[in-house]
Parts: structure tokens; sequence; C-alpha cells
């Protein structure tokens, strides 16, 4: 390319860096010299590790996303927050009930939301937080499991609430009460499950072990994703 | 049919699912049916009355929207406790210009602005207003004839003046709506006392002596049963009486049902088997006499 590139001025921890206009806060911080140990995952928007807060010039909103997704502009200021303190009991999920008073008992705090909804404003992912903690607080854990179903765990909910409530904990007892026990279950899968115990799958699977990473490639790449199903 | 857009607030999924579900019944008798609204949250379940608190009222005020969100301007309510939250929280919109600037620039997120319009409508007010108590009667008949009730109002249904649902010195559309029951309303001198709320919570023994008193007030007036429309003072009138009979031996059980398990038994609806189990004071007896009579 002989043309220069564009750039824009952000702000990174307070101070002034020039990057290309085209790159994500994530490509910003490296292009600025920065070497990413903690605050960066998998790139794709998916994990949840790389959670940013940032304000744009003249405006005195408090904005958050996701580093590898969110494409720099000029006078952002920048801070990451890589880890995020929150409320996180040990439980058993086997042994627990899908009822509103295992929250009350773990999560007692999430009794505490006002309704600002701070916490939907904050999500990154555009997720309904205070409705699902609301659909906790009134036990219809079906309607939380689903409402939080595309929540990464970054924690941005959480560090905005005034209500110091762990939202995306809370969410995965809700999603994991949801699925051990209120879910239908699958047919299929319990027939399966009972399958490999019985051992049917173990010659395959021992040939599969045996075979060479080029030759697995192509198996996996030419696989019937579902079996029987497929028009 | 006519639909109603029914805020139905935590307790009646929780505790009170025997509330809602007799207020179905009824009502569905009666030509109205629920429909829930598809996004609601918590009420805010106390009206606020701090000064600097504004952020408190964004709790009832989101659900008002929700309601013209869903093409609605009256949002039906069961629980006094809401009705109480939402209502008052809507005057404040309509009236502190102050506070109506803060909350809504705290709710710039919302896809719509809220304009003031929804009005909340409780249990009691459809009845008498839109049902009519005349109307009531007739397609009742005689009903719980022979059954005296003892109407507690509480005081989310009736304060502050003005928001109500009916005068909060001398209401009676508690006791109109037992006598278009078929039923005899109890003269009851405690009927508009304070159960002691959330004491609850933290005093237990407070709400057991006030609990203590209503309770023997309605016995002293020959009552069936107390008949109740808040789930708070159902929740102590009904289940703390286990304290007020642990620590008075003289004290005794006494039922308290929901205004709406009393206008399904005079309608003929069933009381259902689930309901009994939200109970503390036996209803078994109560409810043998008065479906006998209906």
């Amino acid at each position: 390319m002989s043309k220069k590139q564009e750039q824009v001025s952000v702000f990174i921890m307070g101070k002034k860096f020039m990057v290309p206009a085209a790159s994500t806060i994530m490509s910003a911080l490296e292009y600025s010299g920065f070497q990413l140990k903690r605050g960066v995952g998998c790139r794709e928007g998916f994990c949840g590790a790389c959670a940013t807060v940032y304000r744009l010039k003249d405006d005195f909103k408090i904005r958050t996303g996701l580093a590898c997704q969110t494409v720099v502009q000029e006078g952002m200021l920048i801070a990451q927050i890589p880890f995020v303190p929150a409320v996180k009991p040990v439980y058993d999920i086997s042994k627990l009930e899908p009822t509103i008073t295992i929250f009350k008992q773990l999560y007692p705090e999430t009794f505490r939301c006002l309704g600002c909804n701070t916490c939907s404003k904050a999500c990154p992912q555009d997720i309904r937080v205070m409705d699902y903690i609301n659909a906790v607080e009134r036990g219809d854990l079906a309607k939380a499991a689903e409402l939080s179903y595309d929540c990464i765990r970054c924690g941005m909910c959480a560090l905005r609430c005034p209500a110091e409530i762990g939202q995306f904990n809370v969410a995965i007892l809700a999603q994991r009460l949801y699925g051990s026990c209120l879910a239908p279950k699958s047919k299929e899968m319990i027939e399966r499950v009972e399958q490999i115990r019985k051992g049917q799958f173990n010659e395959e699977m021992a040939a599969i072990k045996a075979t060479d990473k080029a030759a697995l490639k192509k198996m996996y790449y030419e696989r019937d994703i579902e079996p029987g199903e497929s028009v | 049919m006519t639909k109603l857009l029914y805020y139905p607030g935590c307790t009646l999924k929780a505790d009170a699912q025997h509330f809602e579900e007799s207020a179905m019944c009824a009502l569905k008798e009666l030509g109205f049916e629920l429909q829930e609204l598809e996004r609601w949250n918590c009420c805010g379940t106390v009206f606020s009355l701090a000064t600097d608190n504004t952020m408190f009222h964004l709790a009832p005020l989101r659900n008002l929207l929700r309601t013209r969100e869903e093409g609605g301007d009256k949002l039906f309510t069961l629980c006094s406790m809401c009705y109480n939250t939402l209502k008052r929280a809507n005057k404040l919109f309509n009236e502190d210009p102050e506070k109506n600037d803060k909350v809504r620039k705290a709710m710039y997120e919302e896809a719509i602005a809220y304009d003031g319009k929804t009005q909340t409508l409780h249990l009691l007010s459809l009845l008498r207003d839109e049902v009519g108590f005349d109307t009531l009667k007739n397609k009742i008949g005689k009903g719980l004839n022979g059954i005296k009730l003892a109407p507690y109002y509480g005081c989310m249904l009736l304060r502050p003046d003005g928001l109500g649902v009916d005068n909060m010195e001398h209401p009676r559309v508690f006791e109109d709506l037992i006598r278009a029951m078929g039923a005899e309303a109890a003269d009851f001198p405690f009927r508009a006392e304070c159960c002691g709320s959330y004491q609850t919570a933290q005093q237990p023994e407070i709400v057991a002596e006030r609990t203590r008193l209503i309770i023997g007030s309605a016995r002293k007036c020959g009552a069936d049963a107390v008949a109740v429309s808040c789930p708070l003072c159902a929740f102590n009138l009904d289940q703390r009486q286990a304290i007020a009979a642990r620590l008075h031996s003289d004290f005794e059980l006494m039922p308290v049902l929901y205004i709406t398990e009393c206008l399904c038994l005079a309608l003929g609806i069933e009381f259902k088997e689930p309901w009994k189990a939200f109970h503390y004071a036996p209803v078994d007896a109560v409810i043998r006499k008065m479906e006998k009579k209906a």
C-alpha cells in the first residue's frame, strides 16, 4: 500500500496514541505497543475476556464493549477490565432444586435490584440483564436462562450495578438449574449415553485414535453433522 | 372477553399463586381475561419517600412504560403493594417536573419515552366501576348467604388520600363486594389497622401481636373468615397466627381468604386443592360451609 492509512488519536489509560482508524480497540492496544497477557482471549467476540470501558469525545455516557469487536473512534478514552471480582459461592448443582429459595441462599443480593437497568445499558451483548434478574426474583428460571443465553461473563453488569449484584454468576446458576432440572430431556441423548456406556463405539474410537492427522482432518470436514436429519 | 393488561408482581408468582389463579378464574367468569405484560420488573416494592432517591422510582415507571409499549393505557393489578407503588410513581412523574426530568434522563436507553399516561387499575375498582356490584349480585344470586366475612383493607389500598381505591377514612368497597357475593360483611373495627407490614421480616413477634388483635376482633364480630386483598396482609394475618398461637394459649386460628377465593366460591367455581397448601390456618371447614351455600 502506497497510500498512508488514516489515523485517529485514542487515549489508552489516559495516554494519547495515534492508531489506524479501522482498528479494533484490541489491535489499537497492540499497535501502540501493549503486550496483552490478561484481557485477551478468543479475539472472535465469544469469550468475554476483553471487556473494555470507554467514553467518546464530548459524550458523558460510559460505554462498554469487547476490545476485539469494537472499532476505535477519534478521541476515544479507553480502559481495559481484565477481571471482575464477583460473588461466586461454591455449590453442588446435583443437590440443588430449581427454586427461588436457592437464589435467596446463594445470591441474596439479587433481590436488592432497584430496576435502574444500568446492567442492561452496560451489556456489550445487548442482553436485557435487568429482565433476567427480575425473572430470577420471581422464580421464572426458564425465562432467566433464555434471556441470559448470550452472556459471555465479561462482568460489566456486575461492575456497574448500584445494588452490587453479580448478575453473570446468577445467570450461570439459572442456566445450570434450567438445563439440569427443567429443560425437556432429549431421548436421543439418553440412548446415546447408554450406547457409549455399553461400549458400542469403542472399536470406532480406537480406530480414530490410530488415524494420522491428515486423514483425521479429511474425516472431520466430511462428517455428517446431523446424521439421518439431512434433507 | 375483555382483555386486561396485567401486572402480577413477584408475590403472585411465589407465595400468592392462589391469589392470581383464583382472580383469573373469577374474572374469566365475569368476562375478563388477564394478559400478563410480556416484559415486567419489580414494582419497586415500597414507594420511596426520601427526597434524593429518584432511582427508586425507575422500577415502577418502567412497568408503566412497558404498558404503553404493549399498546395499553391501563395496567391491572391484584397486589395492593404493587398498586400503591405504581400509582404513586405515576403521580410523582406527572406532578414533579424536577424528578420527571431526572427519571426520563435515566431511562434514555428505552425505545420510547414514557408519557405518564398509564392508569393503574385495581381488582376492587374493576369490580365496582366496570362490572358493577348490582350486576355482580344479579349474577351471583344467593351466593354466600349465611356466611360472615370480615373485610380487611390494610393500608396500601386506601392511602394516601386520593390515590386509594376508596375513601381513606370510610371505605365501603370491600363491604359492598362482600354483600354482592351474598355474604354478610362484619362491622369490623380493625379493618384498616396496620398489619405490621415488613416488620414481619425483622421482628415477626410485633406482627404476631397485631395479628392476634385483628383476628381476635374479627372473631368477636362473629366472622367465619377474614377476607383480604393484599398479599402482605394475607401473609401477616395468616402465617403469623403460628407465632400468635405460640405466645398466647387462648388464641384460636381463623381462616384468612383472598377476596378472589371468596368470589370464586360465590360464583360456584371450585376451590382448587393446591390453593389450600398456601394457607396456614386451616380453610377446609369454612370452604365446605361456603360451597354448601353457593
